[in-house]
């Protein structure tokens, strides 16, 4: 009887999130799926056909026959689309090795911190987290226009005599995805980097390797794990973003989270953004298995 | 002849005036701000031999041993290892390798991966390092365990994997931190006669830290007995156990009586030291000690120097004192008899059980003489 109460209890903790999944992700997919099936329309919804149940079974049934994958065909067809795919992929990339740069240092640095600051460290990293993304986002335009803070105190210390042109351009999509994801990279790391024992390194120069080459066969090689999770972690949602290009990147920006914004709001094309929507869910599947297959790899080699 | 301890040791390059030091430490001193981890210590270790470096934690012997391999430089002083001196000479160039407390073994790594890191680091051609790490691997006996990752061996298995790796490289010398801390006991003994038996057939100069000194004894030829930095004592485990040169050493191995008082009367070698509570007088036979009557001294005797015996013995040049047996503890192979005198000290006498019964045995509460004879204890004047 205990046995019975208690293993119900344990599978009602895990149908709560599933639950939640189900009406919070699942559901709302397949309805964005249906649309993405459906034509665009001059009505509201501006798209048909929409389903109606009172019509009765007869209605319900020529309803599924009007679906049509012409939106998927339409976004092979426009070079618009699949451009601005490859173009979010890259862009994403770009922005994951670049956060990778400045974030591993960050990482090490505060790992190898006297532990008395560590804390006070991790705050500062997540401090950003207090203010509105959005707010922390604007402000780089404020940094980066032609006449912003930086032109103004390159162009004060003699480094160059006219402003240069960083904001919306690539560069400025570039600067503010690595700022904005930055501490989902260095927090991964620092965790890897912490649990690490100092000792295996004084233990690999011991056996004849040179600092550098030690760090690259051991301390690098061991925060794989927290490297691996925290690429992912910019990554993926790199790939979609649209702020940050919107409110820093130019006309030649292209982007999947902006054309979608466009599709949908600018054009009321329900039907093709909801297609673009599923192509890019599609898109990160791959790099979202490739992670949690990362993770449970790590899981396996710390037991 | 007489010597200290119960056997004849036949490897003592340190009594040979003509011996080179291996090791020389000069005046060695390590400071962390403001403290002095190593202070102004010098040393001299000889090649091929099994030294090592005993205290409690704290005593300045990591931070002496890491200096030994080159992860700290000393603040003052030099080191020499086989005449070169290795002031500014990185780990990872020095002639010696260490073997971590921690085991420090690379866990994304084989045990094959494991012994061969430091031979691929030489730049050694494959097929010899194929040879070095399974002649290691068999040294070691763990032929078996070559394909497997460290957490899936066993502590003493790690613990081999480590010295192999660090021997693999065939260094001057190795340098041992507490080798043998994270082992069970019955593990850790069995493994003291091994790590003896790898040092005699490589011909390896060891230096091992430890603060147990059971495994200091078994296992070095000479003891350097450390305190705050500075070496108290550096002898052989027989010298340091029955010839120690200090209060502090000779309390610090093994157990002890240990007694204050003043040099009653000096002739011919002999002391008599008069020891205020018990109103005794301490007939000693210590040749080597010199002092003037007068001057307090210590003196120090080992609980199995002592006997337990119901009557005084008659001879007068044996010291005796009256007590009650207060606590008895056995062993097995010995029991250990708490005798307290008048004035309220407690005297540890231990007897070994040489025989499986005894006529007329001691029991609690008993009035016994503690006795001893008078070459029996060390005289100490520092």
């Amino acid at each position: 009887m205990q046995n019975l109460i208690s293993s119900i209890a344990s599978r009602l903790v895990i149908a709560v999130p599933y639950l939640w999944l189900l009406i919070f992700f699942l559901i709302p997919f397949v309805i964005v799926f249906k649309i993405s099936l459906s034509e665009v329309a001059m009505a509201i919804p501006p798209y048909t056909p929409v389903f109606n149940l009172s019509a009765g079974w007869q209605a319900f049934a020529d309803n599924f026959s009007q679906f049509s994958w012409d939106n998927y065909i339409w976004l092979l067809e426009d070079p618009l689309y699949y451009k601005a795919y490859i173009s979010s992929v890259i862009i994403a990339a770009v922005s994951t090795v670049l956060t990778l740069i400045v974030g591993y240092p960050i990482a090490y640095g505060m790992a190898r911190a006297p532990a008395t600051i560590r804390p006070t460290l991790l705050m500062l990293v997540i401090l950003p987290f207090w203010t509105s993304f959005l707010i922390r986002v604007y402000a780089w335009i404020g940094i980066l226009k032609p006449e912003g803070l930086l032109n103004q105190f390159l162009m004060w210390a003699h480094v160059i005599d006219t402003p240069l042109n960083i904001l919306n351009t690539n560069t400025a999509v570039f600067i503010g995805i690595v700022y904005s994801y930055l501490p989902f990279l260095v927090l991964p790391i620092y965790s890897a980097l912490e649990k690490m024992d100092y000792s295996l390194v004084e233990a690999a120069e011991d056996l004849g390797c040179p600092p550098i080459l030690a760090f690259w066969k051991i301390t690098f090689r061991l925060s794989m794990p927290g490297v691996i999770a925290g690429c992912f972690l910019v990554f993926i949602p790199a790939v979609g973003e649209f702020v940050i290009p919107d409110l820093l990147g130019g006309s030649q920006t292209l982007m999947i989270g902006k054309t979608l914004w466009n599709e949908f709001f600018s054009n009321r094309d329900w039907p093709v953004s909801s297609a673009v929507a599923v192509i890019l869910l599609l898109l990160l599947v791959v790099p979202i298995v490739l992670f949690q297959r990362a993770e449970a790899r790590a899981q396996e080699s710390e037991k | 002849m007489k010597s200290l301890g119960s056997f004849r040791r036949t490897f003592a390059p340190w009594n040979d005036p003509a011996a080179k030091p291996f090791i020389a430490i000069e005046n060695v001193t390590k400071k962390f701000g403001d403290f002095a981890a190593v202070n102004d210590l010098s040393l001299n270790i000889y090649n091929r031999e099994f030294f090592a470096l005993l205290g409690a934690s704290g005593c300045g012997k990591s931070t002496l041993l890491r200096m030994l391999a080159g992860f700290e430089e000393p603040t003052a002083g030099r080191i020499l290892i086989d005449g070169q001196d290795m002031r500014g000479i990185p780990p990872y160039k020095r002639p010696v390798n260490m073997m971590f407390q921690s085991y420090a073994l690379f866990p994304h790594m084989t045990v094959e991966g494991n012994i061969a890191f430091g031979l691929k680091q030489e730049g050694m051609p494959k097929g010899d390092i194929e040879a070095r790490v399974a002649e290691m691997l068999k040294l070691v006996k763990l032929e078996r365990f070559a394909k497997r990752k460290p957490h899936q061996l066993s502590g003493g298995q790690r613990q081999r994997v480590a010295l192999a790796r660090c021997v693999a490289k065939r260094p001057k010398v190795l340098l041992l931190d507490e080798p043998l801390g994270a082992l069970d006991k019955k593990l850790r003994e069995e493994t003291q006669f091994e790590l003896m038996d790898l040092q005699m057939k490589l011909g390896l100069t060891f230096v091992v830290v430890t603060h147990d000194q059971e495994e200091a004894m078994t296992m070095a030829d000479r003891i350097a007995v450390m305190d705050k930095g500075k070496v108290m004592q550096v002898a052989t485990p027989a010298e340091v156990y029955e010839a120690p040169n200090s209060k502090f050493v000779a309390d610090f191995i093994g157990n002890v009586n240990m007694f204050e008082g003043t040099a009653a009367a000096v002739a011919n070698g002999k002391i008599d030291i008069a020891v205020a509570p018990e109103n005794l007088t301490i007939r000693t036979d210590a040749a080597s000690k010199s002092c003037t009557v007068g001057q307090p001294v210590g003196f120090a005797i080992r609980p199995e120097k002592i006997r337990v015996s119901r009557k005084q013995p008659a001879d007068p040049s044996i010291n005796s004192a009256h007590g009650e047996l207060y606590d008895i503890a056995y062993f097995g192979d010995m029991t250990v008899f708490h005798v307290k005198l008048e004035s309220g000290r407690i005297i540890k006498a231990a007897s070994l059980n040489a025989v499986r019964t005894v006529e007329d045995p001691l029991g609690y509460d008993d009035m016994v003489w503690v006795n001893f004879d008078a070459d029996a204890g060390i005289v100490l004047t520092a």
